[in-house]
């Protein structure tokens, strides 16, 4: 839809838009079949094993076609079938209620996909508030100042060599720790549940925050010399210069990097989710479903991360769009 | 060196012995060498020359952006740093540079924001300055959706909307095409005759400098310095076809020789 919508100027007659429509849709509706294709293809070759040790200590005798029909609807194959995870993905979202009852109190209930999703966008959009606006910050500081220039970057450079997966149980057991916090889930100022929120929102800060220095930086510096000196004939001031030229000469830098830091920040929220024993979230589902062996559940899960990382990027598209159109960029 | 060349009446630029040696990695360069000039008010001065004569140094100079390493230059009787914060001149560079996410009218309003006028006077200068350049009617539009040479008229405004006494260009029309060239270098003679502003204007078309010009400088490079000083007998009213008479060969004759003379002190 949105394809269409964008590459079908004003004027243009809704024979040319369906033309558009169909060229737009056709290469990508084959992609998709190649790949449905070789995922279930690769299913059968890979939960075959299973389906004929069963076959043998059984004792049953199967045609090819029994056997490639088994492999495909196995309670825990090795690779889950396109259908069995869409079936599952379906259950789970649209087959179970949002909020259940429970002591007499309506709660979100873990069945539902959804409710594990929300778990993990909420950490995720914080997480990336704060690390963007952190990036932000850093940015402006270092195109500003030649001492944070050369003391910043190398520190954020290095702090993304740090396997994530190393310092996530780290953070959590600190912040978590933290007197200031317990003291404000005990003066009744936050939740239990929001203050489980805030370790996992800093390490999708920690993971955001970097794609933003490095864009805003360059978009910051992005100004010619030409650009610049016309700023000097005005004698403008350094804050002048700044919000005239500097910051929306960097606005389409910023929107690029922010694509790239709000996928970051939902792995970060994952990843966060993943050693701490969290009970809700997809990082949650994701461990449950590897705890117990159900497969399905983690491919399902791996898709609602996929789609939830596609959507927020879309948004920041759509944002992205109507700011620039705002600015008056050539469509 | 005697002071080469004065017209008019108030000297408004006026350069004494005038150095500017650049450090590169390549060792110094002497960009400028024992530059004297004066230029009174009302005058149009073209600098000519070939690449890497001066002439944008020089005009660099006169609006502090570049800072002599030797003698002196007053602008308007101040330093160019001082004429700078009295906003002495208007500068327009090679390309319009108008910024691409402001419309024309709010690309004219830049100076007059940083400058700190209100609204209303904002306004009523932008109204003024898109009359004068020929661009009313276009000043809701963004850079992108005018053809070149409407964007450097656009940014010929912008330097025209605080009113400075000083015009700075730096071959404003060097990008555009011939006819387009013709018709701006004529609108900008009416300008020039209107807001009888003093111009300076860097450019290596000797028929432009010739055209346009009160007072033609000849610059040649390394290092870079005046060798000619021409003050045009050419009346202040002048029709495109002025180009084809005598006296308007005569004065290009001359420009010629004088470069002509620059390179050959160089071979």
């Amino acid at each position: 839809m949105s394809v269409a919508a964008a590459s079908a100027p004003t004027g243009r007659r809704g024979g040319a838009a369906l033309g558009t429509l169909v060229g737009a849709v056709l290469p990508v509706l084959t992609v998709v079949l190649a790949i449905v294709a070789l995922w279930y293809a690769a299913s059968v070759m890979m939960n075959r094993a299973w389906t004929l040790d069963q076959m043998e200590r059984r004792g049953l005798e199967m045609t090819a076609m029994e056997i490639v029909a088994d492999t495909m609807n196995q309670e825990r194959p090795v690779l889950p079938t396109p259908h069995q995870v869409f079936a599952e993905l379906w259950n789970t979202t649209v087959g179970e209620p949002v909020m259940r009852e429970r002591r007499g109190q309506m709660q979100g209930n873990p069945r539902n996909l959804v409710f594990h999703a929300y778990h993990t966008l909420w950490p995720t959009i914080l997480g990336f508030g704060i690390g963007s606006i952190l990036g932000i910050l850093l940015a402006v500081g270092i195109v500003h100042s030649r001492a944070m220039d050369m003391s910043v970057m190398p520190w954020a450079i290095a702090s993304q060599t740090i396997p994530i997966l190393a310092i996530a149980p780290i953070i959590v057991v600190v912040v978590s720790n933290l007197p200031a916090l317990n003291n404000a889930v005990d003066a009744g100022l936050i939740s239990e549940d929001t203050k489980l929120l805030v370790p996992k929102a800093l390490i999708s800060a920690y993971l955001s925050f970097f794609p933003v220095v490095v864009g805003m930086v360059a978009g910051l510096r992005s100004p010619n010399a030409m650009d610049l000196d016309l700023m000097r004939t005005y004698s403008a001031s350094r804050p002048q210069t700044f919000w005239k030229l500097r910051l929306p000469a960097s606005v389409p830098f910023l929107f690029t990097s922010l694509k790239v830091s709000i996928a970051a920040a939902l792995v970060g929220t994952i990843v966060a989710e993943l050693p701490t024993g969290a009970r809700f979230g997809l990082g949650a589902r994701l461990l449950t479903g590897s705890y117990y062996g159900q497969t399905i559940q983690i491919w399902s899960a791996l898709f609602m991360a996929a789609i939830c990382a596609a959507g927020l990027v879309m948004l920041l598209g759509a944002i992205e769009k109507l700011v620039l159109k705002r600015m008056g960029v050539k469509p | 060196m005697p002071v080469q060349g004065s017209t008019g009446a108030t000297p408004v630029i006026e350069a004494r012995g005038l150095d500017l040696t650049f450090q590169t990695a390549d060792g110094p360069v002497q960009a400028l060498r024992d530059v004297n000039l004066t230029i009174g008010k009302g005058d149009f001065v073209s600098f000519i020359g070939p690449s890497g004569c001066g002439k944008t140094t020089f005009l660099r100079v006169i609006a502090a952006l570049e800072h002599p390493t030797g003698g002196t230059i007053t602008v308007n009787g101040m330093t160019p740093d001082e004429a700078r914060q009295a906003r002495a001149y208007g500068y327009v560079f090679q390309a319009a540079g108008l910024y691409p996410w402001r419309t024309i009218e709010k690309n004219i309003k830049l100076p007059l924001e940083i400058m700190g006028f209100d609204r209303a006077e904002q306004d009523r200068r932008v109204q003024n300055v898109l009359h004068l350049v020929d661009l009313e009617g276009f000043g809701k539009k963004f850079p992108w959706q005018l053809s070149g040479g409407m964007q450097q008229r656009a940014s010929i405004a912008r330097a025209l909307a605080f009113d400075a006494d000083i015009l700075l260009m730096d071959e404003p029309f060097g990008a555009l095409d011939e006819i387009v060239r013709d018709h701006l270098n004529e609108q900008l003679l009416k300008l020039w005759a209107r807001t009888e502003k003093t111009i300076g204007f860097v450019t290596h078309s000797i028929p432009e400098a010739v055209y346009l010009s009160t007072k033609i400088v000849v610059m040649s490079p390394r290092p870079g310095r005046i060798t000619d000083v021409i003050d045009s007998p050419l009346p202040r009213e002048r029709p495109l076809d002025i180009r084809d008479t005598p006296e308007f060969l005569a004065i290009a004759h001359r420009v010629r020789e004088g470069l002509r003379a620059g390179h050959a002190y160089d071979d």
